[in-house]
């Protein structure tokens, strides 16, 4: 239909098609939408989907943070992703799994002795710094590698500093 | 003979007739009532500031207390309404700081007020209790200090989704010493830090504090605090919910949200650690409103806090929740009016998030008192939008967005047509609509035939041709708010339809296909609307008359055309040398 077929204000002159005649979906105004792919060209659609900016703006949107972790003795380092985790215990458990080092969850929760192992990570200034002071989220924007060592009791002290 | 009661008598027997429809109707029976309820008038409701101007509102209605302004288009919330349109309050509290001494209530909504006229505010109004400032813009934190520092008997200060210019973290200390009057603050919207200080000693000398919304810098370990001073509070609002692990912020905040026996409200929750959670459980069965919209917790800790709230009327929350906390909620909060399900990834259906159709069917059943639904998804069925409607015809507001574009049924790969068609037979009393998904003309007419009660309808990416705008605009009786974008409707069906628009408040259209000719004849034949055409780009010659507008914004109005446009909205009035 064109737009401009004169302004006759006899709208009767047009008449609903038969179901499907219409070929469903109107040719004429398409963009192009990939259905797949991370941003297909929808970044391009201004005001789509309808969410309002201040929204749009405040929800925590989740990427990807893998980040290096070596483990005292352990012959390769691995690495996890942080946005995988919702917390320090959930960090924890991971770890766990990943180089047996048990009780490291419950280790960054009370600052007792009896864990064998301790869980520090490099922040963005390069400092060497105790997991779990800081909000979970500011942690995770702040780590940049993890690192779990083990204590020394031969000389008692809890954390070496390190220069890895 | 007629009889006539006395003007005392009859202005103290509409002093019960509060709304604004009703003393609409009965400020037309007769001259003599027309005149007592003028002058009887408190509350004055304008949904579009240029329809009317402030003095006239002024010469009419002598004795407000209470006046609420809407400004911007409602697609200005998505950014389609570009910077410097207007929706100016600055003419508005001039001319009421002169001619309303007693003014006790300014709302505003999509406005842009400055710090002089919040300044201006302070100082005019000797028993200013309330100002909102909804989605508003153009001030600054100096701004609220001004309100803080003089307006002593203030009851309110909302700023709900504005954007403010974060100068200065100290106005809160603004507010004097003697300043005991506070029930309602929401200062969520505020980007940086308030002094805390500042904020715990409004908190101690408010006693009838009942809504406090705090902003996201507000840390939680300094929550319990506030809590422990105001624990009357009806609505909390959080800041960010999330604390260094070895904290005991945890056994505090438990503490304090248990002696909160009225809390009814919930908000907040930026940056959730879900293992804080369960310091709110106690509170849980009394709440009737949860924002979790910015909460991004996974489903089963959303489930496990639904499941404490049987009470619960109103919920806002992110798909996260999925299907299998919907269907949580469907089982456990039988008394849920309100369901908002906000997107978490614009763009793509996350992997991780199953949230279909399904949930919103589960809710539609199991929640008889569900009225109003806006729910964000990437598939929907007619079979599943059929049995939404007949779950619910009770439903009044229903917002659906498929979030691509043009999206067919997912089953049988059909327009959405007969679905949507169902919910508006069904649902008789529906006054707001929004549509998405694979639609064709079909679907308008059936909007025509059955939303008689439709009083908003939103269309985006929809229709085959002019036929679909014409069975809206010629059936649906009651429509006043029309917007619409991408869809292939144009000058025919606005044409035919010209005497419909001076009945609506406002009509948006974006990327359509009006062209420039229809909006001078529409603007020669109803010069009781204002047809404002947008040209961002430059690009329109308003010669030619076959070229297509980008954005169509017509309302009627009797203040005629305003003095304020930017430079790219194009008027007949304005190119008056141009006109044909």
């Amino acid at each position: 239909m064109g737009p401009h077929e004169g302004l006759g204000l006899e709208i009767t002159e047009l008449r609903l098609g038969l179901p499907g005649g219409s070929g469903g979906g109107g040719g004429e105004k398409k963009r192009v939408f990939s259905g797949g792919g991370k941003n297909g060209n929808m970044d391009l659609v201004v005001g789509w989907p309808p969410v309002c900016l201040y929204k749009k703006n405040n929800i925590c949107h989740v990427t990807k943070m893998y980040v290096k972790v070596s483990m005292d003795g352990a012959p390769f380092l691995r690495k996890v992703d942080l946005s995988c985790f919702k917390g320090y215990s959930e960090l924890g458990m991971g770890l766990e799994k990943l180089f047996g080092c048990s009780g490291i969850g419950e280790a960054m929760k009370e600052e007792s002795e009896s864990c064998e192992y301790t869980a520090i990570y490099e922040d963005k200034d390069g400092d060497w710094m105790l997991v779990g002071d800081v909000p979970w989220l500011m942690f995770t924007e702040t780590c940049k590698r993890l690192r779990i060592k083990r204590r020394s009791y031969a000389n008692g002290s809890r954390l070496h500093g390190t220069n890895t | 003979m007629v009889y006539s009661l006395p003007e005392e008598v009859l202005e103290h027997v509409f002093s019960f007739i509060t709304s604004d429809k009703d003393r609409n109707v009965v400020s037309v029976v007769c001259k003599s009532w027309y005149e007592i309820e003028r002058w009887c008038r408190r509350k004055v409701f304008i949904g579009n500031c240029y329809a009317v101007s402030p003095a006239i509102m002024i010469r009419r209605f002598p004795e407000v207390r209470s006046v609420e302004l809407k400004g911007k288009p409602h697609f200005a919330d998505f950014n389609l309404v570009p910077e410097g349109w207007g929706g100016y309050a600055c003419s508005w509290i001039d001319e009421m700081s002169r001619s309303y001494p007693w003014l006790e209530e300014i709302r505003l909504k999509r406005m842009v007020i400055t710090d002089e006229s919040l300044e201006l505010i302070s100082t005019s109004f000797k028993n200013f209790r309330v100002l909102v400032l909804s989605s508003c813009e153009g001030f600054s934190t100096d701004g609220l200090s001004a309100i803080a520092a003089n307006c002593r008997n203030l009851r309110e200060l909302d700023l709900q989704e504005s954007e403010v210019m974060d100068l200065s973290g100290h106005w809160l200390s603004h507010f004097p010493d003697t300043f005991t009057s506070l029930e309602s603050l929401n200062m969520s919207c505020l980007g940086s830090e308030v002094s805390f200080s500042a904020l715990e000693r409004l908190v101690a000398m408010s006693p009838n504090l009942k809504t406090l919304r705090l902003n996201r810098a507000v840390p939680l370990g300094k929550l319990s605090t506030l809590l422990q001073q105001a624990p009357q509070l009806v609505e909390l609002g959080t800041g960010a919910y999330s604390s260094g692990i070895r904290s005991d912020v945890y056994s505090a905040l438990s503490k304090a949200f248990l002696g909160c026996k009225e809390l009814k409200g919930l908000s907040g929750f930026w940056d959730v650690d879900p293992s804080y959670l369960p310091a709110f459980f106690s509170v849980c069965s009394r709440l009737t409103t949860l924002n979790l919209s910015y909460a991004t917790i996974r489903s089963p800790d959303i489930t496990k806090v639904i499941n404490l709230c049987p009470n619960l009327q109103r919920l806002l929350v992110l798909d996260h929740i999925e299907d299998s906390g919907l269907n949580a909620l469907a089982l456990s909060c039988k008394n849920l009016q309100e369901l908002r399900v906000f997107p978490s990834d614009m763009y793509v259906a996350d992997a991780n998030v199953t949230l279909t159709e399904q949930g919103l069917v589960s809710v539609t059943q199991g929640c008889p008192k569900l009225q109003s639904v806006l729910y964000f998804c990437h598939q929907m069925s007619n079979s599943a939008l059929i049995t939404i409607a007949k779950n619910r015809p009770n439903l009044t507001c229903f917002r659906l967005c498929i979030i691509e574009p043009r999206t067919p049924d997912y089953l049988t790969h059909e327009p959405l047509d007969i679905g949507f068609g169902a919910i508006v037979k069904h649902c008789k009393n529906l006054s707001r609509l929004s549509l998405s998904g694979l639609l064709t003309d079909r679907v308008f007419e059936y909007i025509g035939t059955h939303a008689k009660k439709l009083d908003m309808l939103s269309i985006a990416f929809a229709g085959d041709s002019d036929l679909g705008l014409h069975h809206v605009l010629s059936g649906c009786e009651s429509l006043k708010k029309l917007e619409i974008r991408d869809c292939p409707f144009g000058d025919t069906a606005l044409l035919a339809n010209v005497a419909k628009l001076a009945t609506m408040r406002s009509l948006w259209m974006s990327s359509c296909a009006v062209s420039i000719g229809a909006c001078k004849i529409l603007s020669r034949k109803m010069p009781m609307l204002n047809v404002e055409v947008i040209d961002e780009n430059g690009t329109l010659n308003p010669k030619l008359d076959n070229c297509l507008v980008e954005k169509l914004y017509v309302y009627r109005t009797v203040a005629g055309p305003r003095s304020d446009m930017p430079g790219y909205i194009w008027t007949m009035d304005r190119d008056s040398a141009n006109k044909i």
